[in-house]
């Protein structure tokens, strides 16, 4: 359905924590309209960002000890880390300029 | 150059694109990148909605809308308005794309955008605790205390919906009686996991990082105490959309778009507005969708009443050539429309 790489509480680590790069995590829900929505909108920013964030999802169903370590309350949420550390958080779907706009410092 | 665009994909978005696009208008709906369905599409059971005597999913009902506007060749683009020029014969309709869309006629079905209490913490725990979507965000609540703000339909069915994962729901109302149908109230009071805080508002919400607890202000003793939850939905109302429109559109006392009587005319011509964003009051499914046929059926009868000129470089866009606005009209509601 996305083409973006799914992640899970087993992988988290090695894919986001200690990956090299700036991750953004989308954290969402199959039942979660919002998250349908925005996911879409997310697969367009990375691939017009491929060089500089690379953007997973994680199904906080399927993996709720990261949902859960994050203190996931609301989704759709999408959580910047860099070095391990969570350094930005967006919450709910926004269009792509409000999106692009909050993560625009990840994205120059 | 279209005849027709509408901006909004509710029930009263959908339902002006189902008429207009039988009526081979080929409306193009501007149907938002993150809101498509509108509001429906956040909730769960529509219990209401004529036809539907078991039910229906909020999403499902929106699905099935979009789908019958398609099937008469209505086009849908997801992406939102950022500007309009409404003034001039010619509408100009510009996205968040960067892309123009030009049309005789415009339908505004923007809806409504929920409430806010308008507290200081209330932005800042937004997402963490705070929340406007029961249906989204209710499952991160599994065995909490939690409390739903409001006393119409919405409240109680966030509240209701709420059960399902939380281990107590209360719902804190300013008055101590309910405006929600006499069904959302019976079966609320018997939902064990729902207590009612009467005559009470939220006059703080407190925590670092989640949502710990709020601080309760009666409405007639003005007494203030504290009650711990870790979740706090936001269901007192909405708010008319209309933003795009402001210093083109005239509006109401109430902030709705401003519409000569039952119909759906603006102070522009050729423009017309529908659904929640004409209704301070009724604010139904079913209205939005009488509303949005309203809208589509101005909108025809105004294009009929054109000159010639104007429309033909507009029907040289439609698949079947000069198909005739006016026939389409009066083969359809011929009496309501009548002669222009």
């Amino acid at each position: 359905m996305s083409n973006l790489k799914e992640v899970t509480d087993a992988n988290f680590e090695s894919e986001v924590l200690t990956s090299g790069k700036t991750v953004i995590v989308d954290f969402w829900a199959e039942w979660c309209a919002p998250c349908r929505a925005v996911g879409p909108i997310l697969e367009q920013i990375a691939g017009e960002n491929a060089d500089k964030v690379e953007i997973v999802k994680l199904n906080v169903d399927d993996n709720p000890q990261t949902a859960a370590k994050y203190q996931i309350t609301s989704i759709p949420a999408m959580k910047v880390y860099q070095g391990g550390d969570v350094v930005k958080t967006v919450i709910g779907a926004k269009p792509k300029p409000a999106l692009e706009s909050e993560l625009a410092a990840f994205l120059a | 150059m279209r005849q027709m665009i509408i901006i909004g994909s509710g029930p009263a978005g959908y339902t002006a694109a189902i008429y207009a696009a039988r009526a081979e208008l080929q409306p193009l709906v501007i149907a938002s990148a993150v809101e498509v369905g509108g509001e429906l599409m956040n909730t769960t059971e529509v219990e209401n909605f004529p036809g539907f005597p078991e039910g229906i999913m909020g999403p499902e009902l929106m699905e099935r809308m979009q789908a019958q506007a398609e099937r008469f060749q209505a086009e849908i683009v997801y992406d939102d308005v950022a500007s309009v020029d409404l003034t001039g014969q010619v509408k100009k309709v510009t996205l968040n794309d960067g892309s123009v869309h030009e049309a005789l006629s415009v339908v505004v079905a923007t809806g409504s955008a929920y409430r806010k209490l308008g507290l200081p913490d209330e932005d800042r725990l937004s997402g963490y605790g705070v929340s406007w979507c029961a249906t989204c965000d209710g499952a991160f609540f599994r065995k909490q205390e939690i409390a739903v703000v409001g006393g119409g339909d919405s409240a109680l069915e966030e509240a209701n919906f709420l059960t399902r994962f939380a281990d107590k729901v209360y719902v804190i109302h300013r008055r101590d009686s309910l405006r929600a149908s006499k069904i959302m109230q019976t079966r609320s009071f018997a939902n064990e996991k729902i207590e009612f805080v009467w005559n009470s508002e939220i006059a703080g919400i407190h925590g670092e990082t989640q949502v710990e607890s709020v601080t309760l202000r009666d409405t007639e003793t003005g007494e203030e105490r504290p009650l711990g939850i870790t979740g706090l939905f936001i269901a007192i109302g909405n708010d008319p959309r209309t933003h795009l429109f402001h210093g083109q559109l005239d509006l109401t006392e109430e902030g709705t778009i401003a519409v000569k009587g039952r119909t759906s005319i603006t102070n522009i011509p050729g423009v017309f507005a529908a659904g929640d964003v004409i209704d301070p009051t009724y604010r139904q499914a079913v209205t939005a969708a009488a509303s949005g046929t309203v809208a589509a059926l101005d909108a025809e009868h105004y294009l009929a009443s054109l000159p010639e000129e104007l429309l033909a470089p507009a029907t040289g866009h439609v698949d079947s050539g000069s198909a005739p606005v006016a026939g389409s009209t009066v083969d359809q509601e011929g009496e309501l429309v009548g002669e222009h």
